[in-house]
């Protein structure tokens, strides 16, 4: 068996190991959506007629409209905090040293974690989805190729944020700390442009809003989905997204490498 | 030295060799360059009290980390240089269990089986006839974690034997089992060995070692102390020994004197005579208590075994310190 074609078969094996967790306790990975839906239920019911003036509508559904790409994308924020989470419970299990002591491919391990919970987010973003356009939210216009490349985009930032998120629950002792130290990913959502626009933030305030890869994606999938302007955001998400992914890479496989405790 | 061991050692490989191997944790040292042979077939226990290093040593040995300094070749392969070919030949059961509790005894055997690369229907086969053998094909659909601790040692071992190892590293396998789990393990481990598998198992517990090894050595402080059969290492101390006594302070103090060469341990009134246990010294000890007039309230004859290698070697806090004396 050649080297690329061991490494997919382990990576597919341990993949189908954790969708099998998923499967048998899926309370965290519905937990984790809890969070995006009823921020997006608050924002749009209670707060929704006050915020859609301040963005300059004319109805509750301009402001659904505004909301909801960037919900989207807080949904995978959450659930990368949950494979933090589920990437700390599984290093102190003992099983993991078993891998360690056999002749696999030795990212495997990682890799059937990072398309886990990749799958999840996807699964995460058309659940929360399904809730935006169940309270109202349209797409206007899109394209089938503009909606691929939504999918896409939403799919390139799981795999990112997924990637620093195992690097955080590598370096986190316990489940906790997993999911104290990967909590950035959910508040770097909340102070982007996901709920008001970046111009709308007292000055001070706009540039932590402003350069941070959360700000560009909702932007992106806004034009893609709304038909705003995307001008530079695109480049801009795709390239915190590779930074990203490479530096979460990078740090999870050096940390998954050091001889454990 | 069992001539015959190095004779077929000279024909086959070891198993597992290593040459002063060293590991430190910061300014701690764990192991201190331990050398190590085992013949293939055979079964070797490397005995020490807890802290030793033991773990330490399967650890590197079976390539889940680095050693400092030394080297080492498990089936052949050099641990540093070749650890996948070392992986594919070895099997690890440690002493915290290597299953996952999240996913039925039956899925963690398939998810073995398919790290294996055995086809589905073979994985099935050697999945369904490991869970018969190990008694858990009853409950091979629950949860591993509802598993008691004998079934879920049953289960890593289960799971180990799905890659079919020619070497078996068994990290203190009946640590924590109930003594029926503990000998379910043992009868596990000489069928394994009367398959031509090679064991190499540590303990804490001397009649484990002296019960399944071919061989043992003995781990103390990260150096190996002492090694060979458990007959060579019982040959090593003169534990052979009477023990007397005596709850009166008076009768103890004129059998000390009548019995010169005893060792005394004052505090608990008892007397220890060097013996080797037969009538005739036993007579002789007897018959000097009567002519000085004492009656001991207890006598014993100790025979020696691995516990008096084990203290005289390991000198750990917990030597009853006649034992030390006599040793010595």
């Amino acid at each position: 068996m050649s080297a690329l074609s061991l490494a997919l078969r382990d990576s597919n094996t341990m993949l189908r190991r954790n969708l099998l967790h998923v499967r048998r306790y899926p309370s965290l990975t519905l937990n984790v959506l809890l969070t995006p839906v009823m921020l997006l239920l608050l924002f749009v019911y209670v707060f929704g007629d006050v915020m859609s003036t301040g963005i300059g509508g004319t109805g509750r559904s301009d402001y659904v409209a505004y909301l909801v790409p960037g919900v989207l994308l807080l949904t995978v924020g959450g659930t990368t905090i949950g494979s933090a989470v589920s990437v700390a419970m599984d290093m102190n299990e003992g099983i993991i040293a078993r891998f360690r002591t056999m002749a696999i491919h030795r990212g495997s391990v990682l890799v059937g974690h990072v398309v886990g919970s990749v799958l999840q987010c996807v699964a995460g973003v058309v659940l929360v989805g399904a809730v935006g356009v169940a309270i109202g939210f349209r797409s206007t216009d899109a394209t089938a190729v503009e909606w691929l490349l939504a999918l896409g985009l939403l799919a390139l930032v799981s795999l990112a944020l997924t990637w620093i998120a195992v690097g955080m629950g590598l370096s986190s002792p316990n489940a906790e700390a997993a999911s104290n130290n990967a909590l950035p990913l959910m508040i770097l959502p909340l102070i982007s442009s996901a709920f008001v626009p970046v111009h709308a933030m007292p000055g001070w305030f706009q540039p932590v809003a402003e350069y941070q890869p959360f700000t560009p994606a909702i932007e992106t999938l806004r034009g893609l989905l709304l038909g705003t302007a995307i001008g530079d955001s695109g480049w801009i998400a795709v390239a915190w997204c590779v930074g990203l992914a490479a530096l979460g890479y990078v740090w999870s496989t050096s940390l998954f490498h050091r001889d454990p405790k | 030295m069992a001539s015959s061991v190095m004779s077929t050692s000279k024909t086959a490989p070891p198993a597992v060799s290593a040459v002063g191997l060293r590991k430190a944790y910061g300014d701690r040292t764990v192991l201190d360059g331990i050398d190590l042979r085992v013949p293939a077939g055979s079964v070797f226990a490397l005995l020490g009290p807890n802290g030793a290093g033991k773990t330490t040593a399967v650890r590197i040995l079976s390539t889940l980390i680095a050693a400092d300094g030394g080297q080492a070749q498990v089936a052949g392969h050099n641990i540093a240089t070749a650890p996948d070919g070392v992986r594919a030949a070895i099997g690890v059961t440690g002493q915290f269990s290597a299953v996952d509790g999240l996913i039925t005894g039956e899925e963690n055997m398939l998810l073995m089986a398919d790290l294996h690369h055995l086809s589905r229907r073979e994985g099935r086969r050697v999945t369904a006839e490991l869970l018969e053998r190990f008694d858990l094909a009853e409950a091979a659909k629950k949860p591993a974690s509802t598993y008691s601790g004998g079934m879920k040692r049953r289960l890593d071992i289960a799971m180990t034997l799905v890659g079919d190892p020619r070497i078996l590293f068994l990290d203190e396998p009946t640590t924590g089992l109930d003594p029926r789990s503990r000998h379910t393990m043992w009868q596990i481990v000489r069928r394994l060995v009367a398959g031509g598998v090679t064991v190499f198992l540590t303990t804490q517990y001397l009649d484990e070692a002296d019960e399944l090894a071919d061989r043992i050595a003995v781990l103390n402080d990260g150096r190996i102390v002492a090694e060979g059969t458990a007959e060579e290492l019982k040959r090593l101390v003169p534990g052979g020994h009477v023990r007397l006594r005596f709850s009166d302070p008076d009768a103890y103090r004129s059998a000390a004197t009548a019995l010169h060469d005893a060792t005394r341990d004052d505090e608990a009134l008892a007397l220890r005579i060097p013996s080797d246990g037969s009538q005739r010294e036993l007579r002789s000890v007897l018959d000097r208590l009567d002519s000085a007039g004492v009656e001991a309230d207890e006598l014993a004859v100790h025979t020696p075994d691995l516990d008096d290698v084990f203290f005289a070697l390991t000198g750990g806090a917990d030597v009853p310190h006649q034992t030390e004396e006599n040793v010595r």
